[in-house]
């Protein structure tokens, strides 16, 4: 068997791909923040809450409704959505033009107080959520076994991430949201209703969170403590790329994953400190961030 | 010094009662304080329930003991000892708490242990599971009630061991606890024939375990032994089944399972597993009894933490009454003098290291066919008894043991 550093090739490309399908999970959970910190200037420390509430809206849709899952990618990252907006209109818009401080203090507060509410209803063991039918199983590849329901993840996370880029970066109504962010007294103008626009950006960001959430719901112990593990890293990654680049936060993402993936075969203890090595490292190199522009 | 001191307190108290002097029991009040993750990890498998099981324990004890008052203060552990060490310190110095019930997390229990040592208040251990809490930690101011790591090995790891499991992969959190699990799981595994071929030390908490149920898989080991606990356990029993680890002729086992945890699987996922439980809530009509109980309380099934604080408490306030005092010593003698015979134990007794030791005893998670409700899950195989369970007296590191 071919051996790389003590080893098997085979074990080392089922780690790459896991390290793939990981960071395509944290590329969406950045692309929410950096779309949220670059066009609105807002450090959303709700963001691990509200990819908690994806996966919880998600569940207790089901058990209430039966609400199935692919219903519930739709539905339930909409509901947060709207959620979101409403925080958004009622608190943040008050803090509009502060100190970034303020927005991450603000949001972190929202966060504890959802997941302490949460908590005390739903407990914090994890409720139950069957794998729909039809990823059941899985495909031998060889040199690994890859559930099918991750490679799914994989195609349906990397479309997402292209859509928003797509969206943000290369059509009109991108170029309208980051113009409105930019000058929004020239922009209301022109007519552009930019609260509105503000409004709406925020709910994305957190609909991309939310998504993320239902994504994890089949794999992973949901609970309401689920997100703030999760945020922290995905900071980092937001760091790495440069705050704001919604590109590099997708790229970054990728690339975590994989560095991540590949610490948790050489030496696992470091697994969760890696990431934090390489913001460190790269915050030394470059200030702004891997794609962020110097300011 | 303190021993010196300690002998001489207990003498004049067992002095005091020989001549029947009364009201020992300090302030006319037993003041108890309840310590647990109230929000954290561990939640639920004490958490509040903890505490109303507490208060079941009082309420049916009659609310007082010997005329006195029996009050109850609580507080979130934060899983963090130094919040502990300074909500306990407080209690034992400004609020005359006599007895610290709860405790789960092992680093919480080891260091409110010496403040109670210092302060000559009573603990009775009930969440945590490190067995070093009784060996290499032990005072003669705590108790440790339910279960702890040595029978987890002893019944889970040899049963597994038994039925051909001879290669082991481990997955072991990385801290004090999993240590603690991976050290008594290798000395079983090695004595009953079988070998640990391979381990991985994972962060504390993780939440994808993809990448060490890859190299589990690619070690060709028989058993992926998990030495972990909580959210980290249920996370990587789901990976495991996704990625077809049983499928592909590998067995796993849990080390730690709270029936918390195991609800929150399924019986879909978490059918034929193998755990050891110091308690289960439908063993036989005393524990139905006490469980449906419980349930109209708090809505949920006990974990055998909450049966073990019910049980310890009601020990505790039947010694109190016994001797007429809440002195630690006095009621640490009684209790260790009298055999535990209730809902959570038979001929259970503590012996001098603090161990409770009782019956344990080896489950197997029911399949979704034959549970009947959601709470439905276990099949006792068989009963661990207790000198076989714990670790016995004569390899004790213990201060107070003589060895």
């Amino acid at each position: 068997m071919t051996m790389i550093f003590g080893v098997p090739l085979a074990v080392l490309s089922g780690q790459l791909l896991i390290g793939i399908i990981n960071g395509a999970f944290y590329a969406l959970l950045s692309l929410g923040l950096a779309v949220i910190f670059g066009l609105l200037k807002i450090i959303n420390f709700a963001h691990g809450a509200m990819y908690m509430l994806g996966a919880l809206v998600t569940v207790v849709l089901f058990d209430l409704l039966g609400v199935n899952y692919w219903v519930a990618l739709f539905v339930a990252p909409v509901l947060v959505g709207a959620f979101g907006i409403l925080i958004e209109y009622f608190l943040l818009r008050r803090i509009a033009g502060q100190d970034h401080i303020y927005s991450l203090l603000l949001t972190f507060g929202v966060a504890l107080i959802i997941q302490g509410v949460l908590t005390n209803i739903y407990g914090v063991s994890g409720l139950r959520y069957s794998m729909p039918d039809l990823f059941k199983g899985g495909i031998n590849l060889g040199f690994m076994f890859l559930p099918y329901y991750r490679a799914w993840v994989i195609v349906v996370a990397l479309l997402v991430c292209f859509g928003t880029w797509f969206i943000i970066e290369k059509t009109k109504l991108g170029s309208y949201l980051r113009a409105g962010t930019e000058d929004s007294q020239l922009m209301q103008g022109f007519g552009i209703n930019v609260p509105l626009l503000v409004s709406l950006t925020y709910g994305f960001g957190v609909m991309l969170a939310a998504f993320a959430g239902v994504l994890a719901a089949p794999i992973y112990s949901v609970t309401p403590v689920m997100g703030s593990n999760i945020l922290i890293v995905v900071f980092a990654v937001v760091v790495i790329g440069g705050m704001g680049s919604i590109g590099g936060a997708i790229i970054t993402g990728i690339l975590m994953g994989i560095i991540e993936g590949l610490t948790k075969t050489f030496y696992p203890p470091a697994s969760s400190a890696v990431i934090f090595l390489v913001m460190v490292v790269v915050l030394m190199i470059r200030p702004a961030g891997l794609f962020g522009k110097e300011a | 010094m303190t021993m010196m001191k300690k002998l001489l307190t207990s003498a004049v108290a067992s002095a005091l009662m020989a001549t029947g002097a009364q009201a020992a029991i300090s302030d006319n009040t037993v003041k108890i304080g309840y310590l647990a993750d109230m929000s954290g990890t561990y939640r639920d498998l004490a958490g509040p329930n903890g505490l109303a099981a507490l208060e079941m324990a009082i309420k049916d004890f009659g609310g007082k003991v010997n005329g006195a008052k029996i009050e109850v203060v609580s507080a979130d552990d934060r899983n963090s000892p130094d919040t502990s060490s300074s909500t306990v310190r407080r209690w034992v110095e400004n609020d005359k708490v006599d007895l610290v019930a709860g405790l789960v997390a092992s680093s919480v229990s080891i260091a409110v242990s010496k403040i109670l040592e210092e302060n000559d208040r009573l603990g009775i251990v009930s969440g945590s599971a490190a067995s070093s809490i009784t060996n290499e930690h032990c005072t003669p101011n705590h108790i440790h009630y339910v279960y702890d790591t040595y029978p987890l090995a002893n019944g889970t790891a040899s049963a597994v061991v038994k039925e051909g499991g001879k290669s082991w992969y481990l997955l072991t959190a990385d801290y004090a606890f999993g240590h603690a699990l991976e050290g008594d799981v290798t000395r079983v595994v090695e004595a009953n024939g079988g070998e640990i071929v391979g381990s991985v030390r994972h962060p504390f908490p993780t939440q994808d375990f993809s990448s060490f149920i890859l190299q589990a898989q690619a070690s060709g080991a028989d058993v992926v032994g998990l030495a972990n606990a909580g959210a980290d356990t249920t996370n990587a029993i789901t990976t495991a089944s996704e990625f077809g680890v049983t499928q592909s002729g590998q067995t796993l086992a849990a080390l730690l399972l709270f029936l918390t945890d195991v609800h929150a699987l399924g019986a879909e996922t978490a059918q034929g597993i193998q755990l050891t439980t110091g308690w289960y809530w439908d063993m036989n009509e005393e524990t139905r009894e006490w469980s449906d109980r419980f349930m109209k309380e708090t809505g949920v099934r006990p974990t055998m933490v909450h049966a073990g604080i019910y049980s310890s408490t009601l020990q505790y306030l039947n010694a109190v009454a016994a001797t007429g005092s809440d002195d630690a010593q006095t009621v640490r003698k009684q209790m260790m003098e009298t055999p535990i015979n209730d809902m959570f134990a038979k001929n259970g007794r503590i012996r001098e290291d603090g161990r409770m030791v009782h019956d344990m005893f080896l489950a197997e998670v029911k399949t979704p066919a034959e549970s009947r409700d959601e709470w439905d899950l276990y099949k006792i195989l068989r009963t661990i008894p207790a000198d076989e369970a714990y670790r016995p007296l004569s390899e004790s590191k213990c201060k107070l043991v003589n060895n």
